[in-house]
């Protein structure tokens, strides 16, 4: 797979709602996302995606159990 | 290409929760909840069932699921979730019925309610939500723990000489008549998660084609009550419940189901009526004219001392009612506080069946003397009429939205030689300007409180001096 095909996708992480569970993390079948060392202003180390390699199979949009924590869309030059 | 969004049946934030994260949930970090909240939106989204969708929300943790959806809601008492559903579904058989139910709810108190509403066949979709504890009480034995499982009621763990087994309620459900899916899943990967999905979507489709009674549970893992993390919680579910609750379908016959042999036949607002017959003035009728300044629903409080005939009148007023063809109520107070002191009673008078004989808000009050009156006064309807006793009570209501009338009933009782009358006077005014009985039929009424010929003089010329004076009271008003 070309890298260009790796960056079709991209998973946007609403960060302040994350609780920090990881269900995403550990679900996701193409190990992508990373728990952030950081804190969100709730105190929860947000999950983060690295960047590149997401398929957009949405799996980590139905582990993740806050209705607007995630969306997972097309990928495009403006977006993160 | 798949874009992943939240659904529209789930809003985008919950003004409802408040507090400071109207954003996010108030469920525990990887709870099962919010999954299947999302999973259950998808499924409403992709049906088109979002505007005629009502979830009955359980007592648990997910009691506040109309924070969440965009969708009707019915918070139902703990366990009765099948039975709220059953009726919404046969009122509104167009709806979409889905009943949101814990382990503690549905298996525990609910046992009962779910396993009639499962033999009766109702055309719902019960979401069974099985994490094997109750949650939201802080982790005590629920029906569903397994074997072993230390709880904070079985410390030492669940053993079957004192609690029994795990109650398998897909397995429980499937034989029964009215069952047409039964089934169990899980969120412990992907394909099981998917699997859910289709799970509810079936259920939700067999309800819409009106093919009967579905149950899908799902094993949902609760981090906190088991006190693991969210990822081990994953392990959890595999290592502790999949021996117990298999997952599988149970149950996939579909029937269509016939419709129920009483089809609801009402209006919502009929409804409204008979609830709040005694306490709002949503009745017909005109407002505030001179010989009938009260429109029905009447809620009727009469109060005064023991001894007045306070039960008597009210009693009455209920008999001149249903001469009037009328739907009534009548219902004496026998508070404690009531001995030596006060008596009253609430009286309803409707022109549809009374849903509810309490009187809290009274459109008009017959209050016989002081106490009743400052007590009962700040309960009273805008609008609402008062008649006192002007002979005991010297300083009429104060409040300026009132019409007060003020009838001298126990000195007119006097006049004519027994002050006992007092309240056949009250009773010939409040006639007076509700207009009812007919003529025909006030004799019989009188008749049925004492037959006796001289006392049932004295009650009639009571009940004319009270109508007498009422006119004469209503009069400055025109």
């Amino acid at each position: 797979m070309s890298n260009s095909h790796h960056r079709r996708f991209n998973v946007e992480f609403h960060e302040d709602l994350c609780k920090g569970c990881g269900l995403c993390v550990h679900m996701c079948p193409h190990h992508v996302l990373v728990q952030s060392e950081r804190l969100n202003r709730r105190g929860f180390h947000p999950a983060e995606y690295v960047g590149e390699g997401c398929t957009g199979c949405g799996i980590c949009f139905h582990t993740c159990p806050e209705p607007s924590g995630i969306d997972v869309e097309p990928h495009s030059p403006t977006s993160a | 290409m798949k874009e992943f969004h939240r659904p529209e049946a789930l809003y985008s934030t919950f003004p409802r929760k408040g507090g400071a994260d109207p954003e996010a949930t108030h469920y525990c970090p990887g709870c099962g909840h919010g999954i299947i909240h999302k999973l259950l939106g998808e499924v409403i989204d992709e049906l088109g069932v979002g505007e005629r969708t009502v979830l009955i929300s359980p007592v648990g943790c997910s009691v506040f699921a109309y924070y969440y959806f965009n969708a009707g809601n019915i918070q139902a008492a703990h366990g009765r979730a099948p039975a709220v559903a059953t009726g919404v579904k046969r009122a509104r058989p167009d709806s979409i019925v889905i009943s949101y139910q814990g382990d503690g709810d549905l298996a525990a108190i609910g046992g009962n309610n779910i396993l009639q509403a499962a033999n009766r066949g109702e055309n719902m979709t019960v979401v069974f939500v099985n994490n094997a504890i109750y949650g939201m009480t802080g982790g005590q034995l629920a029906p569903t723990s397994p074997l072993g499982m230390k709880t904070t009621t079985t410390p030492e763990g669940r053993e079957f000489e004192e609690y029994g087994s795990p109650m398998r309620v897909a397995e429980l459900l499937a034989p029964l008549d009215g069952v047409s899916l039964s089934s169990r899943h899980a969120l412990i990967n992907a394909g099981e998660i998917i699997k859910t999905k289709k799970a509810l979507k079936k259920a939700i489709k067999y309800q819409m084609e009106g093919k009967g009674f579905s149950l899908v549970e799902i094993l949902s893992q609760c981090p906190t009550g088991w006190k693991v993390d969210p990822v081990e919680s994953l392990h959890w579910v595999e290592e502790h419940m999949l021996k117990v609750f298999p997952l599988g379908t149970y149950k996939d016959e579909p029937r269509q189901r016939p419709t129920p042999p009483h089809p609801a036949d009402y209006e919502p607002a009929l409804i409204d009526r008979v609830i709040h017959a005694g306490t709002s003035a949503n009745g017909r009728g005109k407002a505030h004219e001179p010989v009938r300044p009260v429109t029905l629903p009447l809620g009727i409080r009469a109060a005064g001392f023991g001894g007045q005939g306070i039960l008597l009148l009210g009693e009455m007023l209920a008999k001149a009612g249903l001469a009037e063809g009328l739907s009534v109520t009548w219902l004496p107070s026998y508070g404690p506080e009531m001995r030596g002191g006060t008596a009253n009673c609430s009286v309803v008078i409707s022109d549809t069946p009374v849903g509810n004989p309490i009187v809290d808000q009274p459109n008009l009050l017959l209050a016989l003397n002081r106490p009743s009156l400052e007590r009962f006064e700040p309960m009273m309807q805008p609008g609402g009429v008062v008649i006192y006793d002007s002979s005991l009570i010297d300083v009429g209501p104060t409040r300026s939205d009132l019409t007060a009338i003020a009838i001298p009933a126990t000195k007119i009782a006097d006049e004519l030689g027994t002050a006992k009358v007092a309240n056949v006077v009250m009773l010939g005014a409040c006639m007076e300007l509700l207009a009812f009985p007919s003529q025909s039929e006030r004799d019989p009424l009188l008749q049925s409180i004492s037959r006796d010929e001289k006392m049932l003089e004295a009650n009639r010329l009571a009940l004319k001096g009270g109508m007498e004076a009422a006119r004469a009271a209503a009069a400055p008003a025109r």
